[in-house]
C-alpha cells in the first residue's frame, strides 16, 4: 500500500446515534453519508465511487443524485465496510474513481424499513446442517466456540466478563455511548442469561445508526484538513457455518486477514498504539488479541485481566465502548473505522495521547469472514 | 430432564438437494454417510461431490462409527420453534474427524451434564417419511 496509498479526507457517523424514530434505514445512510461528504469539504456531485451493504450502493447513489463511474455492494456481514475500504484503496490506485464514499446505516433497533434479513433456503448447507437443530441467530451461534476456547486455555467466566467490565470503563468517557453506567464481574455473570455461557451483558446492543468515510488518494489527500492514511489492508473468511470452523480457539480469517494488513503497512504488533476489535460478543477481543498477534495463544485474557487494554493501559482497545456498550446497530464494522479514525485525527472522546497506528479488526458473521485496517495520521 | 426434541413438529427440517440425498437416505437407514476422497483420503462433511481438500471429484461414501466426542456447544435459553429452552446446541467431533452440528439427547442440558469431550454415540429421530435427524447421546446410554 505505501507507494501507490490512499487515505481517508471525511468520516462521520449518522447525527444521532442509539435510537433514531425519525430515520429510515436508507435515511440513516444519507445522513452519514451527507456529514461525512461535509467533513471531507465535498459536495456528493464530487463523489464517483460509492460503497455499502445491506443497502444497495445503486439505491444509495441515487438517492444522493450520484452517478457513480465503480460501486461496491460487498455484503458479507458486519466487516464490509473494512473490505470496502480495502477495495476502493484498489480502485483508486487502479484508476477507477477517485473520490469514494462508504457508507452505512441500519434502523437496528428502530426497524423503519430495513433490508429483509437473510433467510436460509431448507435446502442450504446451513438450512440442511445447522438449523435443524434450534440455531437461532448470532447469539446462538458465533457464541459456540468460546467454551473449547476456555477449556483448551483454562479460562475462566470471570476472566471473560472482565471484557464487558472494561469496555464499560471506556464508554463512560464517551457522551454517545449508549450504556455508559458501571459494571461489575458480577453483575456480568449474574445477567441474565441468553446463551450459556453467555449474559446480556456479553451480548452486544441492539441500536440505530450509521457512518460514512470519504476515500481519495494518499497524493491528493495532502490537500484536505485531516487526512488519515491507510498504510495496509487484509481481508479472508473461513466458513459460513459455525459448525465447520476449523479451530474453535482461533480464527482463520483473523489471522489470514491480519497478517496480510501488518505485512502490507510493513509494522509489528509493538508499533500499534490503538487497536479496534470488532466485539459483538464479549470473546471477540480473545480471538482478536492472539489471532493478530498482540497476545500468545491463551494468554490475552491474563493480558486484558492486567489491565493492558482498559484506560491508562499499554494497548487501548475499543475506546469508544465496543459493540458491547457504544452501539451495534447489526453490522458494527463502520464503528470500529469511526473509532481508529478519530484516534488518528486525534478528536476522539477518549483520546490516546501521541497515538499515531491503530488498527481497526472487523469480523463478518460469526467468524465467517475479515478485514482490517491499518491507519496513521502520518503519511506513508 | 429437560430434552431438546420438540414440542411440535414445527422444528425446521432440512430439504434434502441431490448432493446431500444419500446422507439423508442413510439416516433413515440408520447410517451415518460421509464421504472420503479417494485420491488424497480425506474423510469429510457436510457431503458434496468433490473433496474440499484437494477438490478431486473421486470420492466415495464411507459409513461412520456414530462415535464422536462433544467439541463445544451452548444453552439456549430463548424459545426457537420446536425447542423448549433450556436447550444445547452441541458440535461434535466424530471419531473420522468431520464435526457436526446436533443436539445431544438423554441427559439433563445443563453445564453439569454436558462435559466437553464426554463420549457420545449417535441415535437417529425420525421426523416424517423423508427425514432422520441424527442426534447424539451420551455413551453407554441406551439406545432410545
Amino acid at each position: 500500500m505505501k507507494r501507490k496509498s490512499i487515505a481517508v479526507v471525511g468520516a462521520a457517523e449518522t447525527t444521532d446515534l442509539g435510537v433514531i424514530p425519525n430515520l429510515s434505514q436508507i435515511g440513516l445512510n444519507a445522513d452519514a453519508a451527507l456529514n461525512a461528504i461535509a467533513d471531507a469539504g465535498l459536495k456528493p456531485s464530487d463523489i464517483d465511487g460509492v460503497a455499502t451493504a445491506g443497502e444497495s450502493p445503486i439505491a444509495l447513489a441515487s438517492y444522493l443524485g450520484i452517478t457513480p463511474t465503480w460501486i461496491d455492494g460487498t455484503g458479507v456481514g458486519g466487516c464490509s465496510f473494512l473490505m470496502h475500504l480495502r477495495h476502493a484503496a484498489a480502485a483508486i490506485n487502479e484508476g477507477l474513481c477517485t473520490t469514494v464514499l462508504v457508507a452505512h446505516g441500519e434502523s437496528g433497533r428502530s426497524q423503519i424499513a430495513p433490508s429483509a434479513p437473510p433467510s436460509y433456503h431448507p435446502g442450504s448447507l446451513e438450512g440442511q446442517f445447522e438449523k435443524p437443530f434450534g440455531v437461532g441467530w448470532a447469539p446462538t451461534m458465533f457464541t459456540i466456540p468460546l467454551l473449547r476456547y476456555m477449556k483448551t486455555y483454562g479460562v475462566t467466566l470471570e476472566q471473560v466478563a472482565q471484557i464487558p467490565v472494561i469496555q464499560r470503563q471506556w464508554a463512560a468517557l464517551n457522551p454517545r455511548a449508549m450504556e455508559k453506567a458501571p459494571l461489575t464481574v458480577e453483575d456480568v455473570l449474574n445477567s441474565k442469561m441468553i446463551a450459556y455461557p453467555f449474559t446480556r451483558h456479553m451480548c452486544c446492543l441492539v441500536t440505530d445508526g450509521g457512518g460514512a468515510l470519504v476515500l481519495t488518494s494518499a497524493e491528493r489527500a495532502r490537500d484536505f484538513a485531516r487526512p488519515v492514511w491507510v498504510l495496509g489492508t487484509g481481508e479472508s473468511a473461513e466458513s459460513t457455518m459455525i459448525s465447520q470452523m476449523q479451530d474453535f480457539t482461533s480464527s482463520a480469517a483473523f489471522r489470514v486477514s491480519g497478517a496480510k494488513a501488518f505485512s502490507e503497512a510493513g509494522i509489528t504488533q509493538s508499533d500499534v498504539d490503538h487497536l479496534m476489535i470488532y466485539d459483538a460478543f464479549a470473546h471477540l477481543p480473545l480471538y482478536g488479541l492472539e489471532d493478530l498477534g498482540f497476545c500468545q495463544p491463551g494468554e490475552a485474557a491474563g493480558f486484558i485481566g492486567d489491565g493492558h487494554t482498559a484506560p491508562g493501559g499499554s494497548l487501548p482497545v475499543n475506546t469508544n465502548g465496543g459493540g458491547l456498550s457504544y452501539m451495534h446497530s447489526g453490522m458494527y464494522g463502520m464503528y470500529v473505522l469511526q473509532e481508529s479514525i478519530r484516534q488518528m485525527r486525534g478528536i476522539a472522546p477518549a483520546q490516546v495521547k501521541g497515538a499515531k497506528i491503530s488498527v481497526a479488526h472487523g469480523v463478518a458473521g460469526w467468524f465467517s469472514g475479515s478485514s482490517t485496517i491499518i491507519f496513521s495520521n502520518e503519511a506513508p | 430432564m429437560t430434552d431438546p426434541r420438540p414440542a411440535g413438529a414445527q422444528r425446521p427440517l432440512p430439504k434434502p438437494t441431490p448432493e446431500t440425498a444419500h446422507f439423508w437416505e442413510g439416516t433413515r437407514a440408520g447410517e451415518l454417510r460421509l464421504q472420503t476422497c479417494m485420491g488424497c483420503e480425506k474423510t469429510y462433511f457436510p457431503p458434496r461431490f468433490f473433496c474440499p481438500k484437494c477438490g478431486s471429484r473421486s470420492v466415495k461414501m464411507v459409513k461412520a462409527s456414530g462415535r464422536a466426542t462433544l467439541y463445544s456447544y451452548v444453552i439456549a435459553q430463548r424459545p426457537v420453534p420446536g425447542f423448549t429452552p433450556p436447550y444445547g446446541i452441541c458440535v461434535v467431533e466424530l471419531e473420522e474427524g468431520p464435526r457436526m452440528m446436533t443436539n445431544v439427547v438423554g441427559c439433563p442440558q445443563t453445564p453439569e451434564a454436558l462435559q466437553l469431550d464426554m463420549p457420545l454415540t449417535v441415535v437417529f429421530e425420525p421426523k416424517d417419511d423423508t427425514i432422520t435427524l441424527p442426534l447424539f447421546q451420551p455413551a453407554g446410554e441406551q439406545v432410545r
